[in-house]
């Protein structure tokens, strides 16, 4: 039999060096991995300054930009909770639109005026539990359920305005909507919706990374049946994480109704939950659950805001807009998937 | 002797920075069975893998077959060049028939639509010679472990493979399965098939091996020939020096032996399990053994609150105990060690850190609720060293490690927990033998420190080794028990007798 001795004088060097080559370029897959969506937002941010001419990097333009994206973060953020777990939630337009009609109508109550906010918020949470509670205590699928929420929330809102659009020119709390917290006295500011935008996102990058809640939500959108048997209370985390975005979109409910000073159970809201969704997934949060981040949420959102505030800016028809917003999307979950395929298992 | 059929040169295999293979060189000849043994994270598979064309080699090596030089790129490529792989983890689809799986990827048209006749009629002759008892309409979801290997092998045969690689086959087949399968592979040889064959069981390599290639840390340290595979030489190329005593069993049953701390009484799912009691006491190591099938890990889940029950109860420590979930289970000190830890145990995205320090994570926290990173960290770090567990560090996802390692990330969960009592359903199922070893000694310290201790295991002499007593189950019902005399150690036949309801049986 022939021995393997024989073949052991290839030039060492060979391997060696095709190896560094192969670490550099998984090193750099990983870099690119990390930083995600990033450099897709800041080609886009550069890219609509150049088309624009400068109009894009402005004060105003960017405080524009961030007070756009504030609700679809704060909805995003609660939906990132949700497909962590490998679930989905439509329901958060409905449930923000009911939450700020519940608001808007308590605050014209003269006593209770004050009370709106917390009621705006309980509005929501109270939707998202009952969500939470169908999807983990009766097994239900979540997309049937926020689908069956989506419709009977969305009634419900238009029901607590009796179908009309409420008024409240001199809601309490309504700095909160068009205000802005000055940084800087008169060189730097930046508008509250996005303060509160941020502060969930930091929030929500608390519970997930730092606590045990968090690791016990990723465990359940990672592998269900092992998590049942590690000991996981699932239908608690389950609950909660329908909570959590129910809570939010009812704060979404509070942003959107202190900055209007109105609300309308039937137009508020309407198809939100595809934008926070879209954000949540442009973001890197693996639709099945197990994988990703908040701050992968944040740049989607953000990606979103953007776009169309970019594309109006360089003038571009509605119509069109809604077709590039479209490609952009799938180009960019294709380039994340491309990114990804250097870290595929077997 | 014959040109061989298969000849890599210099591979080797790098993931981000760490390196798996070091210019690895493999011949292999037709008509043989080449085993691949070695530690677990050795790189076995991923050899493997870059034969099946799972895995691109690192630049620089070379693969010759039949003395041509290939690339193997996907899939595909290694089945082009006439090389099929049976997984670690088995990869049919179980919602497809058996004629469907073996056709898959290559299905027969006719004016587009499926032709299922052609193709149930194309694997007739090739299930028929595997000696396989099921219909090619068979849905594979209904097959057993052993009858989806069959499956297996008949896709490999069905492409006219001129090398099978199999990878631990054994570790979910019954001892009837792997009899089978080992003539079957034995045939395969006669007809001229190369057939690259990993195991961590000694047995199997003596009775099927003519060849034994071991790989260490990446590094092919040698191979040797049919008159020189001995567990000795084996396992010093394997670890690098003597294993000297394998099983360990120091705690003493006998004084010990405290007061029961699980009793288990009359357990019944209304399925597989059909009434079943046992006893397990402070400090003891019982066995349960019995055939694949015959209920044993649904008596687990039975007892852990992992599926319903519809009669029977607990008592821990002498008082009764109303377990309904896993996680009352662990509350009241009850772990389990999954057998199936793919889909049951381990998250395969999640960091080792996390996976092991999962079930501690509440007692550690800080304020109840806020994660103490050090500690998990520590703990995550004394369990790498004590298990000498194998990854580039405790953060990379569990799904990364070799088999052997994701075990033994699985079973520092569960150390982690420090429980009364622990069941221990298949532990060293893909684990190498130095690593065996320093778990059979872990379960030792264990029952010398009083935890009562439950072993589930299908490798007769490890029950053997490591047990005070066995309980033997058949068809869900408790078949009897063996105890190990003053002077007697636990007797295999006895136990076997038990386990098939004969008497005698020349196991
Ligand atoms: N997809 C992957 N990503 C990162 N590292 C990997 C990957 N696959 C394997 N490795 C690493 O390569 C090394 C060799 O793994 P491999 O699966 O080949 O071991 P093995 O010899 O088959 O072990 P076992 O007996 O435990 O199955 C291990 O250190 C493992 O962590
Ligand atoms: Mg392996």
């Amino acid at each position: 039999m022939p021995d393997k001795g024989a073949v052991g004088a290839k030039p060492a060097s060979t391997p060696t060096n095709g190896a560094a080559a192969e670490t550099r370029r998984q090193r750099m897959r990983m870099l690119i991995s990390a930083l995600g969506m990033l450099p897709v937002l800041l080609i886009l941010c550069i890219g609509f300054n150049v088309l624009s001419e400068g109009r894009f990097f402005t004060g105003q333009n960017l405080g524009i930009v961030l007070q756009q994206a504030a609700v679809n973060t704060v909805l995003a953020a609660g939906m990132t909770f949700v497909i962590l777990t490998g679930g989905i939630d439509l329901s958060v337009g409905s449930i923000l639109a009911a939450s700020a009609m519940a608001g808007l109508t308590l605050s014209k109550v003269p006593e209770l005026g004050m009370l709106w906010l917390p009621a705006s918020l309980l509005t929501g949470l109270v939707f998202g539990i009952v969500n939470g509670a169908l999807i983990a205590l009766l097994r239900l699928p979540p997309f049937i359920v926020t689908l069956g929420s989506l419709t009977a929330v969305r009634g419900l809102a238009r029901l607590l305005g009796a179908d009309t659009t409420v008024f409240n020119p001199s809601i309490p709390y309504a700095f909160i909507g068009n205000g802005s917290l000055t940084l800087v006295p008169g060189v730097a500011s930046i508008p509250w919706l996005s303060v509160i935008a941020l502060l969930v996102i930091l929030v929500s990058w608390l519970v997930l990374r730092r606590t045990v809640l968090g690791v016990h939500i990723y465990a359940v959108g990672g592998n269900e049946s092992a998590a049942r048997l590690a000991g996981i209370k699932v239908w608690a985390v389950l609950i909660f994480v329908y909570g959590i975005s129910g809570l939010f979109a009812g704060l979404g409910g509070a942003m959107q109704a202190a900055r209007l000073y109105a609300a309308n159970g039937l137009q508020l809201g309407q198809s939100y939950e595809l934008d926070a969704i879209t954000a949540v997934i442009l973001g890197g949060t693996s639709f099945v659950g197990g994988i990703g981040s908040i701050w992968g949420t944040l740049v989607g959102a953000l990606i979103i805001a953007v776009l169309s505030n970019g594309l109006i800016l360089i003038g571009v028809s509605d119509i069109w807009q809604y077709v590039i917003k479209g490609l952009v999307i799938i180009g960019a979950v294709a380039l994340d998937r491309y990114r990804l395929q250097g870290s595929a298992r077997t | 002797m014959n040109d061989p059929i298969l000849e890599m040169r210099g591979v080797s295999k790098t993931f981000f920075g760490i390196k798996a293979l070091r210019a690895v060189d493999l011949t292999v000849y037709p008509g043989e069975i080449h085993a691949l043994m070695g530690e677990n994270g050795a790189g076995k598979s991923t050899l493997m893998k870059i034969l099946s064309g799972a895995y691109r080699p690192d630049p620089g090596g070379e693969i010759h077959i039949e003395g041509r030089a290939v690339r193997i790129e996907g899939p595909l490529g290694g089945r082009a060049a006439g090389i099929s792989i049976i997984y670690q983890e088995l990869s049919l689809a179980p919602n497809l028939s058996v004629a469907e799986n073996i056709y898959l990827g290559r299905e027969v048209s006719r004016s587009g639509l499926l032709a299922h006749g052609a193709m149930r009629e194309g694997v007739g002759p090739i299930l028929k010679r595997l000696g396989a008892d099921f219909l090619p309409s068979t849905l594979v979801a209904h097959l057993s472990m052993g009858q989806r290997q069959l499956v297996e092998i008949a896709r490999a045969l069905h492409v006219r493979s001129k090398i099978l690689i199999m990878d631990e086959p054994t570790t979910s087949l019954s001892a009837a399965e792997s009899e089978r399968l080992f003539a079957l592979i034995r045939q395969l040889r006669a007809e001229g098939l190369a057939i690259i064959y990993i195991s961590h069981r000694m047995d199997e390599v003596y009775a099927l091996g003519d060849r034994v290639t071991v790989l260490r840390d990446g590094r092919l340290v040698g191979s040797l020939d049919k008159p020189e595979i001995r567990a000795d030489t084996i396992v010093r190329l394997m670890v690098g020096r003597d294993v000297s005593s394998f099983y360990k069993k120091d705690h003493d049953p006998k004084a010990g032996r405290g007061h029961p701390v699980l009793a288990a009484i009359d357990m019944a799912d209304g399925g597989r399990v059909k009434g079943c009691s046992l006893t397990v006491h402070a400090g003891e190591v019982v066995g349960l053994a019995g055939l694949i099938g015959a209920g044993r890990t649904e008596l687990a889940h039975l007892i852990i609150g992992a599926s319903p029950k519809i009669s029977g109860r607990l008592e821990l420590e002498g008082r009764p105990v109303e377990i309904r979930t896993p996680g009352e289970a662990l509350e009241a000190g009850i772990a389990y060690l999954t057998e199936d830890r793919k889909a049951l145990g381990l998250f395969l995205d999640m960091s080792c850190l996390d996976n092991i320090n999962l079930a501690v994570l509440g007692r550690d926290a800080k304020l109840g609720w806020i994660l103490d990173r050090d500690k998990a960290r520590e703990r995550a770090d004394r369990a790498f060293a004590g298990l000498s567990i194998r990854a580039a560090n405790v953060g990379v996802p569990a799904g990364g490690l070799s088999g052997g390692n994701q075990q033994k990330v699985l079973l520092s969960r569960l150390l982690a927990i420090a429980p009364k009592v622990l069941i221990l359903d298949e532990p060293t199922r893909g684990v190498d033998v130095g690593a065996k070893s320093e778990i059979y000694s872990i379960i030792d310290n264990l029952a010398k420190a009083g935890t009562a201790i439950l072993v589930i295991s299908s490798d007769l002499p490890e029950i053997i080794g490591i047990c005070d007593r066995v309980v033997v189950m058949r068809a869900g019902h408790i078949a009897g028990e063996v105890s190990r005399g003053p002077n007697s150690p636990l007797a295999q036949e006895d136990i076997m007798g038990l386990a098939t309801g004969m008497e005698h049986l020349d196991a």
